[in-house]
């Protein structure tokens, strides 16, 4: 009953506090380390990007391709039919000018990002990823938008083997 | 089922950090519900705790870990998980513990305790994505509201001042707030548009604060409510939904939040409401950013698509509004001390209907409130309805 209780339990602590030394704390840095296996879906998926190719997954019970591609589809409910590829273009659903990097800490140079739905996979399927030769001024949702590949050499199997996503020329 | 009723509520103070672990914060806040309940620990027969990841403690096993603190030594007793709706959603779980018949007096204790996780939270909330397509990218949590808040303003064309509005009245909302972590009863339109820029277009008073905190509160059936004379101090759940959405959230167009929507008709079938705008007096969505409560009032059917904006701009959802909203000063202005929201939306709308709110009582009368939490990948919808 907030109106009538006269204290509320909790000691503020502040930076200060912590620096003093009045505040005990332990410290402890976790250490954990993973292997993933990729799965059936990502494995392929992973392969054609080193081939600088993006894939997509039938899915015949509700006639959409499925991107990024996986083994069983989520509405239907079943297992998906078959391997298709898509284009490597695509346009910008939405997006950040983000001043901040992963942990959060201040950058002053933005990163801009945000989802593409690429072409020829069901409507708004698509993949998170950057953006490049293009300004924070130039950026805009509804923008055409083609894949930037990383050297054949220099690919991995990642999605980061798509160095950013640029301008499409002429469309 | 069998009627449910909250019959007391308790909540610590919500601050950047607090010096209390975290079971002591959940005895706390447990403590001071049961007090208000006039009930002791032995009259509890099921305890659900709620709280959120691991890795802001440290501790895996975090339900059991807490579990003295939240009293559930001895009992049938769970922990309940889900992202940001923890806040809302673990009273759902100690509701189905009464209604179901299972238990007569349902204690439910929520509790955060982010400021462990040094040098910031927001360092293990890059443990929440895809390993495979999404953390390579090294994603920051912020930029993905940034784009929901984008994709939300850009379709239907609405100016970033009417989203920065909800932040203003919530930190105001908030000045009657005795455990508020960032009230202001000051703070103007421009203090928020002018506010340090993070993720385009989010601004730094455009998010609620991490926090510390813990809450709250005892559900019993019809018949204890009679029995122990609790009526003047019961505000009844009248129904309860829930749905989440795929994971895959680049496969979705982010504009609407179809499983808020899904919850809401959930609970509203449940509590007999079929014009949502009209029956429901008082709401208290979830407000982790500002534009939050705007998308969450329509998924709840209280605002037209794309139209909830103008209504905090024409003043409905001030306190003394037709529709007032976040009357608590919500997540933006008490803090967000993630599962502990508990407090300020199960929390407010027991204490608003009991008119027990003090300074932050609806200055009309109201019968009807309803309160929703959001969380994962943007997919997840918890929505309860309580009345007189």
């Amino acid at each position: 009953m907030t109106a009538r209780i006269p204290r509320f339990p909790g000691v503020e602590l502040g930076p200060k506090d912590l620096e003093s030394g009045v505040v005990t704390t332990v410290r402890y840095r976790p250490e954990a380390k993973f292997a993933w296996s990729a799965g059936e879906a990502m494995t392929r998926f992973l392969a054609e990007l080193e081939q600088g190719r993006l894939i997509a997954r039938e899915c015949k019970g509700c006639d959409r391709i499925l991107f990024p591609p996986r083994m069983f589809c989520e509405e239907c409910y079943r297992p998906t039919d078959a391997w298709v590829y898509v284009r490597d273009t695509g346009t910008i659903e939405t997006y950040s000018i983000s001043y901040l990097d992963t942990d959060a800490r201040r950058i002053t140079e933005p990163i801009l990002v945000g989802v593409v739905s690429i072409d020829g996979a069901s409507p708004k399927m698509g993949m998170m990823h950057y953006f490049g030769e293009m300004s924070k001024d130039d950026i805009r949702i509804g923008m055409r938008v083609q894949a930037k590949w990383r050297a054949a050499r220099d690919r991995t199997g990642s999605v980061l083997d798509i160095e950013y996503f640029r301008p499409m020329r002429g469309g | 089922m069998r009627k449910v009723a909250v019959v007391g509520a308790g909540m610590t103070l919500f601050r950047r950090r607090l010096q209390e672990t975290g079971k002591e914060l959940s005895f706390e806040a447990a403590r001071m519900a049961l007090d208000q309940a006039r009930m002791e620990i032995g009259d509890v027969d099921a305890v659900i705790h709620g709280t959120a990841p691991d890795a802001f403690d440290g501790v895996h096993m975090k339900g059991e870990y807490l579990l003295d603190g939240s009293g559930g030594r001895r009992k049938p007793y769970m922990r309940v998980f889900t992202g940001g709706g923890t806040g809302v959603f673990s009273a759902i779980a100690g509701y189905w513990h009464v209604a179901s018949g299972l238990a007569d007096v349902a204690l439910v204790v929520n509790e955060e305790k982010m400021s462990s996780c040094q040098p910031h939270p927001q360092s293990v909330f890059a443990y929440i994505w895809d390993p495979i397509l999404d953390r390579p990218l090294r994603p920051n949590l912020v930029w993905i509201f940034a784009m929901e808040m984008n994709r939300y303003m850009t379709v239907h064309g609405i100016p970033y001042e009417d989203i920065a509005r909800v932040a203003v009245k919530n930190k105001r909302n908030a000045v009657g707030h005795p455990c508020a972590q960032l009230p202001d009863a000051n703070i103007t339109l421009e203090d928020v548009m002018n506010s340090e820029m993070m993720a385009w277009p989010v601004r730094r008073l455009d998010i609620s604060p991490p926090s510390d905190g813990a809450a709250a509160v005892v559900l019993a059936s019809e018949d204890v409510v009679r029995k122990r004379r609790l009526k003047d101090q019961a505000a009844w759940i009248k129904g309860v939904g829930w749905c989440i959405d795929s994971t895959m959230w680049t496969d979705r167009d982010l504009v609407f939040p179809e499983y808020v929507n899904r919850a809401a008709k959930m609970a509203y079938a449940q509590a007999k409401i079929d014009r949502p705008r009209k029956q429901i007096d008082f709401a208290e969505p979830y407000d982790p950013f500002d534009y939050k409560e705007l998308h969450h009032l329509e998924g709840l059917g209280l605002a037209e698509k794309g139209k909830a904006g103008l209504m905090t701009r024409e003043g409905i959802t001030e306190r003394d509004g037709a529709l007032p909203v976040c009357p608590s000063g919500g997540l933006l202005g008490v803090g967000n001390p993630i599962a502990a929201t508990l407090g300020i939306k199960i929390g407010e709308l027991y204490w608003q209907l009991t008119g027990q709110a003090g300074k932050r009582q609806i200055p009309h009368e109201v019968h009807t409130g309803v309160t929703q939490a959001w969380g994962d990948l943007m997919q997840y919808g918890c929505v309860v309805v309580m009345g007189t």
